[in-house]
């Protein structure tokens, strides 16, 4: 009772005009042009008031920056692109309103604020959805806007909820409410151990907040929880980490592969290996680029073509430099450091040249996007895929260099090169192809990375002086090492990164392989033999 | 008996270089400082700072041959030891600054006073002397080296292994040296420095001084490097460099002839960075970049490894390329100077010194090879 | 060791082609290029290689556009304007040289240049010992004030303590990280933000410092560390000095690990439309920026500066940002003062800057300060899903450049005015000297 009444007040208040529960929405939807934020954020909760699902498509229109003015008479209306100008619906009806020029819409802007009230709105007006995840988004929304005005929606939802999932998701939104607004203190008790069982970070904010404003019983039990849940935090935070590792490890792993191929088998001091990431990364906003312009709808798999023309071009130019340049080296391993370091500067200027300095936008698929919670733990699905990719692109690396006839030639060439010639493998064109194969895997490279760094020309240089660590402290020739090496350094570099901090932890790092390598002077992995003299 | 020692490496090439560099330290004070101004024999501070910097390369990639050139050792790393040297003179002349900095403080450096440090850290303390300075100058690299070179030969760590961690070495120096919190002024390094000994350093005859000293450095650099390598101890370096096993064989510890050369390396780089920075006005974390110790290997590789003179003319060479084109053709620059390298890699593989050997090798057709340095295997 | 059939034959010939090349590439820079001296000279000093090209490369377009649209309009004292551009190569020894260079053997009137402070610091004795000008277009930290240069970019006052104002008045912040790159520009805003939230009641635990190296691009941890932070029960915001290039992957990894500017907003002083260029900006709406201009401004002078900026690059994607915008003050300045002095000398030039008022591309008029700083609004702008911002605050006048920042113990009692009698960069209003302490 007491509640309903300041219900009304603020309502009369928020208003400021006679709030009516009749279905008459269209002065409330107008109020949102009215302006100032302000004024929107009044207008959404006259809407909000109303409790009509009807208002739903016209808020969630709010939020997609949707909702114009029209000049001429100041109506509200949806517009949405199409052709030169925007086509105009209605937004309570979805009635055409016809077509209008871009100066005769105004958009109404949103800032945080009114983001964080639509959100909560939306939550509190989408708990009876019929769609299952609506709903559970609805009780999200909620759990973060803590909104004591939609615990009556949630209580009558969570009655006749029957999901499993949404009914959790409603139970720790609802204790959420409870526990920031002013219920009794049985009331908050028991909403603490709904959220001590939730126990993520979220929680643990909502019950700082207790801990520190509440009664002493309900301090109590939030402090107890919290030291429950940090617990339980603690320990997800270590595999946390492992997965930190394990994912910059990958990434290492991608950019050093192609260099274990050109530097490791063949023994060319690829300074321009940088330069064939950064080109397979080129290639990729090309391939987007296209999608973008011919196929917008497709453009999720737009990855998935970026990846072999990433590993042809990237292929393409590796054996026009082995073809020009490299073949005249072999068996002077630093003359090769020399041109391929010209090269290199050569080929960012290039890029330079013709896509201009600044970064390039490469999107992200859907799929690619967003993360998702396991236990503890936060994975991001652009980092898994990342990590999926770089063992899928080493198993294939191992596989055609040990069950195929190419890799036969290449281990041929490499081991004896007068011979494999006497036998009749054309060592020049080996050579060719191999150098080729190194740079278009650096390629597949530039196709991960340019997801998760930027697509400019000094892309390259971030992951050379990397990469080059990766392989010696493998040991150079050997894929086994490159791989270990590339998962011990991204580990060992995470695992220090909260300790140290990500500088020191780096330069600790490198002290680490410069001690390694006397320990073991070629590498993790060293080749025996007399051919690792020569 | 030490004036024969440095006197029996010197021979033809070695003449014409230090007839030219007393020109210059002759001739350039004459011009900078005893011309008018709008005579066209006059050089202009600018030149002054560009043939003093140039030189201080020249040292630098003279330090870088006598370990690369003559034991066969890659330093990936060899700007760490120079950008030592110069943070060593950087300090000293910071300390010169005294309280005419921004803030007037007389004890700390402006970007400490900024930052709200309150007290020198331990390691300026003596930075204020000059002859601390010049010490530390050739001390810090020296020791970094001789450290570094005890573990890494010691361990038979050779080859690309060796260069490896050399830029290991150096990239990590970079990275500390960024941090703030070591006290060194961060990216922003060291700059605005007042005076040297006494004396302005934006005053002309400053740097005249200061080109007269680098060329007086850099004569000396050559002259003790040509007496190293042609000593007995240079002629077991060089057999290291060709045959390092056989020579272990025959009984020498060549880890200690190595540790020898590659520390004396050091502390020549160390003295270059030393005169770099007054003449250039700043020092700062960048010049650790493994970018710029491959540059100083290519000052080398396109003067000619292993000739002495050859890398002071490649540095000369390639800097004052540099200089004209970053100027003349600035959207394009890199692709003269990317294209320079891989030519003189393709066509030049002993660099411009080895050019006349090169021609001579193949005038007569001749069924012995002679060994080249530059053909050697395994870095 | 290999000998490829190919070697024995071919040497000689080539050896002699490629030697001849290399000398006439070298005996071509021997040769001076003749100057005419019927123009003025104006000197562009930004980095077109190397790492920070990505940033400098626009600037260097801008200036060749403002000089082009001048020369239309006849030039400066009637004579025209003739850019010369040189390559720093984000090498900061090289923007010394460079800066003798243009002025000593160019005989440039003014320089137009640099982006990071290191390269300004770089360059300051240079244009000291010469006496030249330099309009120094970026953002920085203050704590300089030097009778050559005029800093057109912002002073801490005119962007960090108006955006962190904004957010705890607007959005209610209560807890603060602080999250830079670890060079001087984030330090000394982070102390003054510090030390400002401290003065404003914020404890010390609710503030949180973090500094990354230059180019960083793993920032899970990190990211992590700051929903950690953000979930101790009080409003949370970052405040981002984070560097160029290391913001693009700090931003992909928030808007993979669902950091949403509702939640957690986060506020940055270096990231502008260029950078945004290169993102994907939808999970990034509502994220924050302040800046002194915004490519979205509406007024009559910025959609024609827009519009001859896309036709002088004939690209119509390209973006403006705030430092292009300081560029267009600083050079409309430059223009201004030489008329009124009626000639380039120096001396000249930097009396009559000061004093001078150019319109900006806000609607208003930024003037040169006796500081040599300029006054700005101060526009804080959410992102845009189209990469642009919307300015949803602008400080009701403009705000006055402050060199010396109020809230560090050791500037604050220091002020600069260059003009006549007191002519001192860093004057102790509590000693009365000139020279920090005076003492």
């Amino acid at each position: 009772m007491h509640r309903a009444f300041c219900w009304l007040l603020a309502a009369f208040l928020a208003l400021a005009a006679p709030a009516s529960f009749a279905a008459d929405l269209a002065p409330l939807v107008r109020g949102l042009g009215a302006g100032s934020y302000a004024e929107t954020e009044k207008a959404i909760a006259g809407l909000a008031e109303t409790g009509d699902p009807a208002v739903v498509p016209v808020i969630e229109a709010l939020q997609a920056g949707d909702l114009h003015i029209r000049k001429a008479d100041g109506a509200v209306v949806v517009a949405k692109r199409a052709g030169n100008g925007y086509a105009l619906t209605d937004p309570l009806t979805g009635a055409a309103l016809g077509e209008a020029d871009r100066n005769a819409v105004e958009k109404i802007r949103i800032n945080n604020a009114l983001r964080r009230t639509i959100s909560a709105t939306l939550g509190a007006l989408t708990l009876m959805s019929p769609d299952a995840n609506t709903r559970r988004q609805a009780a999200e929304a909620v759990f973060k806007s803590r909104d004591a005005n939609a615990l009556d929606a949630l209580n009558t939802a969570l009655a006749k909820e029957t999901d499993e999932r949404v009914r959790r998701a409603m139970t720790q939104a609802r204790a959420s409410v409870l526990l920031a607004g002013d219920a009794p203190d049985a009331d908050k008790i028991a909403a603490v151990a709904v959220l001590q069982e939730r126990g993520d970070q979220d929680a643990r904010a909502l019950l700082n907040g207790a801990a520190n404003t509440g009664s002493d019983a309900v301090k109590d039990a939030a402090t107890k929880a919290i030291a429950s849940v940090e617990q339980r935090l603690a320990l997800w935070g270590a595999a946390q980490n492992l997965w930190y590792g394990l994912s910059l490890g990958s990434v290492l792993l991608l950019a050093a592969i192609g260099l274990a191929v050109t530097f490791g088998v063949m023994g060319v001091i690829n300074m321009a290996h940088g330069e064939m990431v950064m080109i397979g990364a080129y290639a990729t906003f090309l391939v987007q680029e296209a999608f973008r312009q011919w196929a917008p709808g497709l453009f999720d798999f737009s990855i998935l073509v970026a990846l072999p023309v990433a590993f042809l071009v990237s292929g393409a130019v590796g054996v026009a430099i082995e073809r020009s340049v490299i073949r005249w080296l072999y068996g002077r391993p630093l003359e090769t450091l020399l041109a391929t370091w010209g090269l290199s500067l050569a080929l960012q200027q290039a890029v330079r040249s013709i896509f201009g300095p600044t970064n390039r936008e490469v999107g992200a698929p859907s799929w690619m996007s967003g993360a998702f919670e396991l236990g503890g733990l936060t994975i991001t699905y652009g980092r898994l895929w990342i990590v999926v990719f770089a063992f899928l692109v080493f198993g294939a690396l191992l596989v055609a260099l040990r069950k195929t006839w190419f890799g036969l030639s290449i281990r041929a060439v490499t081991q004896n090169r007068s011979m494999a010639n006497a036998m009749g493998i054309r060592t020049a064109r080996v050579d060719a192809l191999t150098f080729g194969l190194g740079s278009g895997i650096a390629g597949l490279a530039g196709v991960a990375l340019s997801q998760i760094d930027n697509v400019s020309p000094n892309l390259g240089q971030g992951y050379i002086i990397d990469s080059f660590m990766v392989v010696v402290f493998g040991g150079v020739g050997n894929l086994w090492g490159t791989l270990v090496g590339a998962l011990a350094l991204g580990g060992v570099n995470k695992f220090l990164e909260p300790y140290a901090g990500a500088v020191l932890g780096k330069i600790l790092v490198l002290i680490f392989i410069i001690l390694f390598i006397q320990r073991r002077p070629r590498g993790l992995f060293a080749l025996k033999g007399r051919a690792v003299e020569a | 008996m030490l004036t024969r020692f440095f006197l029996m490496g010197l021979d033809k090439k070695a003449g014409v270089l230090l007839t030219v560099l007393a020109v210059l330290a002759v001739a350039v004070p004459v011009m900078a400082l005893g011309t008018a101004p709008d005579s066209p024999w006059h050089l202009s501070t600018h030149t002054v700072a560009l043939l003093g910097k140039y030189l201080c390369f020249a040292l630098l990639a003279l330090s870088l041959d006598l370990v690369w050139g003559f034991v066969g050792i890659l330093s990936l790393g060899h700007a760490a030891f120079f950008t030592l040297g110069g943070y060593a003179m950087g300090m000293y002349l910071m300390r010169q600054i005294g309280s005419r900095g921004v803030y007037g403080n007389a004890d700390l450096p402006d970007f400490m006073v900024f930052l709200n440090w309150t007290e020198l850290p331990w390691y300026w303390h003596g930075f204020d002397q000059f002859w601390f300075a010049a010490i530390m100058v050739m001390l810090v690299p020296g020791l970094l080296a001789f450290a570094f070179g005890w573990f890494a030969f010691r361990s038979r760590v050779t080859g690309v292994y060796l260069s490896i961690i050399t830029q290991a070495m150096t990239f990590a120096l970079m990275l500390a040296f960024f941090r703030n919190d070591m006290g060194l002024g961060g990216n922003n390094g060291l700059t605005d420095f007042k005076e040297i000994l006494g004396f302005d350093v934006q005053a002309a005859s400053t740097r005249v001084g200061l080109f007269v000293a680098t060329v007086v450095a850099l004569a000396a650099g050559y002259i003790l490097a040509s007496a190293v390598v042609a000593s007995k101890l240079g002629k077991v370096l060089i057999a290291v460099r060709d045959a390092e096993s056989r020579v272990r064989f025959l009984g020498y510890e060549t880890d200690r002839y190595k540790l020898f050369a590659w520390t004396l390396s050091a502390c020549m780089a160390g003295v270059a960075g030393a005169l770099y920075v007054p003449q250039v006005g700043i020092i700062n974390p960048s010049e650790f970049s493994p970018a710029s110790s491959i540059e100083a290997v290519i000052w080398v590789a396109v003067g000619g490894r292993g000739t002495l003179a050859g890398p002071v003319l490649g540095a000369v060479l390639v800097n004052f390329g540099k200089s004209y084109f970053t100027a003349a053709l600035p959207e394009l620059w890199l692709f003269a100077l990317g294209g320079l390298f891989v030519l003189v890699t393709l066509f030049l593989p002993r660099g411009i010194l080895g050019l006349a050997a090169q021609l001579r090798d193949r005038l007569p057709a001749r069924a012995t090879v002679t060994a080249k340095p530059a053909d050697q295997k395994g870095v | 060791m290999l000998k490829t059939g190919f070697q024995s034959g071919f040497k000689t010939g080539r050896t002699l082609a490629a030697a001849a090349g290399l000398a006439v590439t070298f005996a071509a820079g021997f040769a001076a290029p003749a100057s005419a001296q019927d123009t003025i000279k104006v000197g562009i000093l930004h980095s077109l290689s190397g790492t920070m090209a990505i940033s400098e490369t626009t600037l260097k377009d801008v200036m060749l556009m403002l000089i082009e649209e001048q020369n239309k309009k006849g030039g400066v004292l009637g004579k025209k304007l003739e850019p010369v551009v040189v390559d720093p190569a984000s090498n900061w020894p090289l923007f010394a040289e460079k800066a003798r260079e243009l002025i000593s053997k160019d005989k440039v009137a003014a320089v137009f240049g640099c982006w990071t402070s290191v390269s300004r610091k770089s360059v300051l004795p240079v244009f000291e010992e010469l006496n030249s000008v330099l309009f120094y277009p970026v953002q920085y930290e203050g704590e300089e004030s030097s009778r050559n240069v005029f800093y057109t970019g912002a002073a801490p006052n005119q962007q960090a303590i108006p955006a962190v104002d904004y957010l705890a008045e607007k959005e209610g912040v209560q807890r603060w990280v602080l999250a830079g790159t670890d060079y001087v520009y984030p330090r000394t805003t982070n102390k003054i933000l510090e030390t400002y939230l401290k003065s404003k009641g914020v404890k010390s635990e609710d503030i949180m410092i973090n500094y990354t190296p230059f180019g960083h691009s793993d920032w899970q941890n990190i990211v992590a560390d700051i929903k950690k932070f953000g979930s101790a029960g009080k409003k949370t915001a970052v405040v981002s000095t984070i560097n160029g290039d290391a913001n693009v992957p700090f931003y992909k990894e928030l808007g993979n690990q669902g950091v949403k500017a509702q939640d957690i907003p986060v506020v940055a002083f270096s990231v502008g439309e260029e950078e945004l260029a290169g993102i994907d900006t939808k999970p990034l709406v509502g994220h924050l920026a302040a800046w002194n201009y915004f490519m979205s401004v509406d007024t009559p002078e910025n959609s024609d500066f827009i519009k001859k900026w896309q036709a002088f690059t004939k690209n119509d994607k390209r973006v403006t940002n705030d430092p292009m915008e300081a560029h267009y003050i600083g050079f409309n300045m430059w223009v201004k003062a030489v008329e009124k002095a009626g000639t380039t000398d120096s001396n000249a030039v930097i009396d009559s800057l000061v004093g001078v008022s150019v319109p900006n591309l806000t609607g208003g008029y930024s003037a040169m300060l006796p500081n040599h700083h300029i006054t700005k609004p101060v526009l804080i702008g959410e992102v845009q899903e189209n990469g642009q911002f919307e300015t949803v605050s602008k400080t009701p006048g403009l705000v006055v450049g402050d060199e010396w920042s109020d809230f560090l113990p050791d500037s604050k009692d220091l002020i600069s005015d260059w003009r006549a009698p007191m002519s001192c960069g860093n004057f102790n209003v509590k000693t009365g000297k000139c020279g920090g302490k005076g003492s």
